[in-house]
């Protein structure tokens, strides 16, 4: 409730837009210094808008969404400035002229004030975002350089070149880094999967990877890991490119035990 | 911190980006779910379902072509839709120029309502409270809400002191705000 108890009564009505004359002109002098009661017709405004939400009645006719459907489709993008006639005057002209500039003012104002609202919305998106790479990444960082964390090698079963792998896997953390090398080019129907294989139980998709014109490829926090899965193995499969990827179906390619 | 404790956009916020990047689909489906809320409001003021389509038809083009006029710190966007309709049907209804800038509208302290099952509980909860309160305050503030009057008019009009309105009208507001606190 605002401190100011003799503007409570006047504040409801003005969120309203019930208060007029000397009253309304009091009070609004009153909100320019008392940032208590500009909270206070803040909060009435929003009791106000419950009052809207209980309202029911019929839903609007179906042409009522073409028709708003059909009057953004003829929006320009940058509203056209509506200029203004008038019969020349050297003293309207003066006035004219500093309206004018008034205009120029509060439309720049405005622009400015768009500006930074357009540019406060593309900083949170791009903080958000950040915080979402930064996170990834320091899994990633955990997952190479942790002590507790399990460094497996990988190697083929058998013939030359050898490819190669080495898993980084962070288990509470579900951070998981599993690099190779070595690795032969693919058909474009068909793509490596990892896998890590918990002790008694079904193997867990691990990421599918394709190595690049050197063999060598990179999985890093694949999505959907589960976390503090213990893991005895890891392994690569070599799998059809349409799946299903939701277990080992084609041939092993390298494996390590953890 | 992990990704899932990244904060997440909620969708009204996602729709107005997408108005604001004008996708028109986004503003199909942020009409498909306020016009019910929109449509009553000016219907209930205006009493004339032609004169509600056009200020419905005002209200969804005022924030097509002024997005950033609503601001999600400020409220959520069906409170906001709601006393922007709210306002300028009663502009209409007493023919005067609007009085209110929309971005100036700011609502504290208002439910989520971003959802149907929220807007429905809200709109019972409010239905309760009003129907609860006793029959003059809840005239008064009907009075003030979907018929524009000013507390001197309802004053005129019921025959009680102007002390009386403004008494009454605030603590309607009040018993709305209590019934959603805690």
């Amino acid at each position: 409730m605002s401190a100011h108890e003799q503007f409570a009564e006047d504040l409801a009505l003005h969120a309203l837009g019930a208060l007029e004359g000397e009253e309304r002109t009091s009070l609004e002098k009153h909100l320019e210094t008392c940032r208590a009661c500009r909270l206070e017709l803040d909060q009435l405004r929003g009791d106000m808008a419950l009052m809207s939400m209980a309202t029911t009645g019929p839903k609007p006719p179906q042409r009522a969404r073409q028709r708003l459907l059909e009057a953004i489709a003829k929006e320009p993008r940058v509203p056209a400035a509506v200029p203004s006639r008038g019969r020349f005057n050297w003293w309207a002209a003066a006035g004219w002229a500093a309206a004018a500039t008034m205009f120029l003012v509060v439309v720049q104002l405005r622009r400015e004030n768009f500006g930074l609202r357009e540019s406060v919305n593309q900083l949170a998106q791009l903080t958000s975002q950040q915080t979402i790479d930064l996170a990834n990444a320091k899994r990633a960082v955990d997952a190479l350089t942790m002590p507790e964390a399990q460094v497996v090698t990988l190697v083929a079963a058998k013939g030359p070149p050898q490819p190669q792998g080495k898993a980084f896997y962070l288990k509470n953390r579900s951070g998981l880094v599993f690099v190779a090398s070595n690795l032969p080019q693919l058909p474009p129907d068909k793509i490596y999967e990892l896998w890590l294989i918990p002790p008694g139980a079904a193997p867990i998709p691990a990421g599918l990877f394709k190595p690049d014109a050197r063999g060598n490829a990179t999985v890093v926090n694949p999505p959907g890991l589960p976390a503090g899965v213990e893991a005895k193995v890891f392994a690569v499969t070599l799998e059809l490119a349409s799946g299903p990827h939701d277990a080992p179906h084609g041939p092993g390619v390298m494996q390590g035990g953890a | 911190m992990s990704s899932a404790d990244a904060k997440v956009v909620s969708p009204d916020v996602a729709l107005v980006s997408a108005i604001r990047a004008r996708d028109a689909s986004a503003m199909a489906t942020l009409y498909d779910r306020y016009s019910p809320v929109v449509y009553s409001v000016a219907l209930r003021v205006l009493g004339d379902t032609e004169a509600a389509e056009d200020i419905q038809q005002d209200v969804f083009m005022q924030l097509w072509r002024n997005p950033s006029a609503f601001d999600a710190s400020r409220g959520n966007l069906a409170a906001w839709l709601a006393v922007i309709t709210r306002n300028r049907a009663i502009d209409a209804l007493r023919k005067r120029r609007p009085e209110t800038d929309p971005e100036d509208v700011v609502l504290s302290v208002v439910p989520d309502m971003a959802g149907e099952a929220d807007r429905s509980r809200v709109a019972e909860k409010v239905r309760g409270v009003l129907s609860a309160m006793p029959a003059a305050r809840r005239s008064a503030l009907e009075m003030a809400y979907y018929q524009g009057m000013t507390h001197t008019e309802i004053a005129a009009k019921t025959g009680e002191p102007l002390g009386t309105i403004k008494t009454r009208i605030r603590a309607g507001l009040i018993a709305l705000r209590k019934a959603f606190e805690g």
